[in-house]
């Protein structure tokens, strides 16, 4: 059960094989006995997701069942679940009880799908690798001593290791589509404004989005319908339909134009990720594609510019954590300035206020102009790339990451760790959507191939990424530890 | 001794009176229990987004027509950051680069009917902070959301008024227009419009402008003289003793009378402006601008150029009678109920402003509605009654003593006696019964008579209980005394 895809444990729910209560209980059970291990939920919420199973399993027997009741799947700790801790990975936030659900939360609830808890991330969605949870580090499952990449690297693991067959990411420069890779799992990071933000805590509000993260592209299709839409409560959601995605996974690639930028193939490129790569090129070829070399000029400036703008719009998004009305206050605060100074100190990680600081340099009277509104142009040119390179082809290929998982603790530098985010964070500038699917292996450690297409083109990417999965069996290979009966 | 000149400019903050608030669809309402008009958006929780309320764009919109202000179709909102228990999520959500209004001007009216015009610099959108209680919460801080949220447009002038009756009537004019177009209701008791006070002074004649001090909490139209008269003197005393104005925020504290520095430049907040992420751009087709101008009302110095063009009203009237949207309306009802625009005109502001003012009422409050008034003055013209009786005619009104004028003239028989062969008698009577007055009337020069038969017009009036017409009186009281 626990190694099947969504779309086949819904076939096996509608067929009566199984009940959602059953796979519930086996799900928490692998849960229970692995995540010691892995540590990749925060919370696991035992008592709701089996109240939900049963109504999920009440309402198939009255036959009020949808695609997606009774179906487990699991929340990276970002997303505001009412009346359940909701942390963000920080110490700032361990005593936060969402009082309310996000528009993703609310969507999936009424789509009868049963939560098992909350995973683990890098502390406000701020880091590549998982270390910076308050909560601890989340392992890699298919090798204890790697990261399973961040910041939704619990949600990555979570699926990897068959505790949950799919969860919600988020993904602000990379934070689903490299974790995915890591984990040998695909991920999806929609158009900007496809899905709803409310109630996903913001790390960077221009540039954050919520994806699925699944065994199968067929089951981030599944997903993405259920969680895309226009919300009143965001104004920077797309007032746009939300196409059928499964529909649109049986179309041909015969005649598909993939362009490869020659900058996602220099240096810095692992050997092996790049064969990986270029081995799936060439089954894409064998599926009837053509290949071209195209050029992203400003890939270069993508880094340096995302970290003047993620980090200037957390230094204020983080500003409400403040110890005055909720989330972590200081013991016995001498005056105002003590409460706030204390409070935020002993309540955020260092990564945070490392970009706290830099946030709050970049907008100073002084430096704005050169910082941010620069780099507001760059942002501007990075748009630009793709969109000149989408009238020369239909989607994009390259590696999702320069390198497999690393090691834990290896990667101490943080500059160094901004930089393993070289192929994803141009993509969230530039808004477009991306996927990263299962490509091969390094060793044990897996390698993702991430696909790029035009702004709300997620049915192509999603139909590209199925296509390969058809022809190859990287996305059903399975980690030894989900295999131990434990 | 040195002239000065003073300069000033005032950033006003009006309240909208929207019914829900900026960006969240919590109540705006004045005086709930403390947090219970804030929700999750007004706390700040973590996850959520602010939607902006079309609303306040509109009323905004609406303001920037009526001072014939540019409206530009892009504003954008910013995000003014600073720590404050008060201010939920750290930063207040405002528009520093692209304001909703453009630049504009709104016409003031001075003590002595002049007008002057007063260049305003443009106008945007912000969100309220919440409320600080430092009261009863034994050494603690109280904080309050309920106004967190709730939407302000702040007005920001050209320096260009000249003195703090100028600055007063500008804030009147404000005052006059966002109640006009009824986009807030200026109670500014409650905090509806709020003001801050720039003032600088500089040598007459010269051109480059002082250095200015801003004055906080200038919250009533008196206030803002009383902070200008202290300001100009305490930076004209410094001057002349050697010192120089420092730029620096200050307070004012009505208790005192005085201002008081918060802090210098140096001590300035850095606000770290910069555009919310979480907004889009408002963008302000041209179809919904002209649809928003159709909507207007007159506004108060289309007002004031009417009484006085086509009323005939003077200046000093017209404008006070154009001074609020209620008083306006109330003159108006009296004039259609009555015909006579200048009578209507002398009675609102003669024996109904001071009945008003005597027992501190707004016209909205007034006992005696328009329409009863418009019949009163009716019945002065048609010469039912005398002016004397009018005043008792309004006095029971006022007192609620009759529904309407027609009634209490009937009640108390204040009908004006205008026969002229009762009126005779009535003379008669008074001329027999005063034969040392007669005599000596009789006796003086013809120049010295006018005053004297005053007298005898009372003695008439007294027999009459009021009701004769005085002119009456007196035409056949000096036929009769003059004849002998």
């Amino acid at each position: 059960m626990h190694d099947k895809t969504l779309t086949q444990l819904a076939r096996a729910l509608a067929d009566g094989e199984t009940s959602s209560r059953e796979l519930t209980e086996t799900l928490l059970g692998r849960i229970d006995r692995l995540d010691g291990r892995l540590n990749s939920f925060i919370s696991v919420t035992h008592e709701q997701a089996l109240a939900a199973a049963d109504a999920a399993d009440a309402l198939r027997a009255k036959g009020q069942a949808g695609p997606l009741t009774g179906l487990p799947l699991a929340l990276k700790d970002i997303f505001c679940t009412n009346g359940v801790k909701t942390s963000c990975g920080s110490k700032m936030l361990d005593n936060f009880i969402a009082p309310y659900d996000a528009t993703v939360v609310e969507k999936l609830n009424a789509a009868g799908t049963v939560s098992l808890g909350k995973t683990n991330m890098d502390e406000f969605a701020m880091g590549s690798s998982n270390e910076n949870s308050h909560y601890g580090p989340v392992k890699n499952p298919w090798d204890l001593n790697a990261v399973p990449g961040g910041s939704s690297g619990g949600s990555a693991a979570a699926v990897a290791a068959g505790l949950v067959p799919a969860a919600m990411g988020t993904d602000t420069g990379g934070s689903i589509r490299q974790p995915a890779a890591f984990c040998g799992i695909t991920g999806l990071k929609p158009t900007y404004g496809r899905v709803s933000r409310y109630g996903i805590i913001a790390y960077a509000s221009s540039l954050d989005q919520a994806g699925p993260m699944a065994r199968s592209a067929e089951d981030c299709a599944l997903l993405l319908g259920t969680i895309a839409g226009h919300d009143l409560r965001d104004s920077t959601s797309v007032a746009r339909g939300v196409p059928d995605y499964t529909a649109e996974l049986g179309e041909s690639l015969s005649g598909l134009k993939i362009g490869l930028p020659k900058e996602y193939f220099g240096d810095g490129l692992a050997p092996e990720v790049e064969q990986a790569v270029r081995e799936a090129i060439k089954v894409y070829e064998s599926l009837g594609a053509s290949v071209h070399e195209v050029s992203l000029p400003h890939t270069h400036y993508a880094i340096p510019a995302y970290y003047v703008i993620a980090p200037a719009e957390a230094s204020s998004n983080l500003s409400r954590y403040d110890g005055v009305r909720f989330g972590h206050r200081c013991d016995a605060p001498s005056d105002l300035i003590d409460l706030y100074k204390r409070s935020r100190d002993e309540g955020f990680g260092e990564e945070v206020k490392r970009r706290i600081l830099i946030g709050t340099h970049t907008l100073s009277e002084g430096f704005f102009d050169a910082y941010y509104t620069k780099a507001q142009q760059v942002r501007r040119l990075i748009r630009q790339d793709f969109i000149d390179a989408f009238e020369e082809v239909d989607v994009l290929m390259g590696p999702a990451s320069p390198t497999p998982a690393f090691d834990l603790g290896a990667n101490k530098d943080p500059v160094s760790m901004y930089l393993q985010d070289i192929y994803t964070i141009a993509v969230n500038l530039a808004g477009i959507p991306g996927i990263s699917v299962p490509a091969g292996f390094a060793g044990q450690r897996p390698i993702g191939l991430q696909i790029l297409g035009p702004h709300f083109a997620e049915s192509q990417l999603l139909n590209v990424a199925h296509q390969f999965q058809q022809a190859t069996d990287w996305h059903q290979r399975r980690p030894a530890l989900a295999e131990e009966s434990a | 001794m040195m002239q000065w000149e003073t300069v000033i400019g005032l950033e006003v903050h009006v309240q909208l009176a929207t019914k829900s608030k900026i960006f969240s669809g919590a109540s705006t309402a004045f005086g709930a229990e403390p947090n219970s008009q804030a929700c999750a958006v007004d706390l700040g929780l973590p996850g959520v987004l602010p939607v902006l309320n079309e609303a306040a764009v509109a009323m905004a919109v609406k303001f920037g027509l009526g001072i014939n202000a540019e409206i530009p179709e892009v504003s954008v909102f910013d995000r003014k950051n600073y720590f404050y228990p008060d201010l939920p999520k750290g930063y207040q959500t405002s528009q520093m680069y692209h304001p909703i209004v453009g630049a504009g001007e709104v016409e003031i009216s001075l003590d002595d009917g002049a007008t002057k015009r007063i260049r305003v610099h443009h106008a945007h959108l912000e969100e309220d902070a919440g409320k600080s209680l430092h009261e009863d919460y034994h050494g603690m801080t109280g904080i309050d959301l309920n106004r967190a949220g709730t939407p302000l447009l702040e007005i920001v002038s050209e320096p260009d008024m000249r003195s703090a009756k100028e600055a007063a009537a500008y804030l009147k004019a404000i005052h006059a227009i966002v109640t006009y177009l009824g986009i807030s209701d200026g109670n500014m008791a409650e905090g509806s419009m709020r003001c801050d006070v720039n003032v600088s002074v500089r040598p007459k004649g010269q051109e480059a402008f002082g250095t200015r001090a801003e004055v906080k909490n200038v919250n009533s139209f008196r206030f803002v003289e009383r902070a200008i008269a202290y300001e100009v003197e305490r930076q004209i005393e410094l001057i002349e003793d050697g010192g120089t104005v420092v730029q620096e925020t200050r307070l004012f504290d009505p208790e005192a009378d005085e201002t008081r520095s918060m802090r210098t430049k140096e001590e300035a907040n850095d606000y770290r402006y910069f555009p919310c992420p979480d907004l889009l751009p408002v963008v302000l087709d041209r179809a919904y601008v002209d649809h928003l101008r159709s909507t207007l009302p007159e506004l108060p110095a289309e007002k004031r150029a009417r009484f006085e063009g086509e009323l005939g009203l003077s200046a000093y009237d017209a404008s006070v009678l154009a001074s609020s949207r209620a008083m306006a309306e109330y003159f108006e009802a009296v004039k259609d109920a009555c015909g006579d625009a200048k009578q209507a005109a002398n009675w609102v502001q003669g024996e109904l402003s001071g009945a008003l003012n005597r027992e501190s009422l707004s016209i909205e409050q007034s006992p005696v509605s328009a329409k009863q008034l418009g019949e009163l003055i009716t019945r002065v013209l048609d010469d039912t009654i005398n002016g004397k009786a009018a005043k008792q005619v309004f006095q029971a009104l006022w007192n609620g003593e009759g529904d309407s004028a027609d009634a209490i003239i009937d009640a108390k028989g204040l009908k004006q006696v205008t026969d002229s062969g009762a009126i005779e008698a009535m003379i008669d009577q008074v001329i027999a019964d005063s034969p040392v007055q007669v005599a000596q009337y009789r006796d003086a020069e013809p120049d010295k008579r006018g005053k004297m038969i005053g007298y005898f017009v009372g003695q008439v009036m007294k027999a009459s209980r009021g009701t004769a017409n005085p002119q009456q009186v007196n035409a056949l009281l000096k036929e009769k005394l003059d004849q002998a």
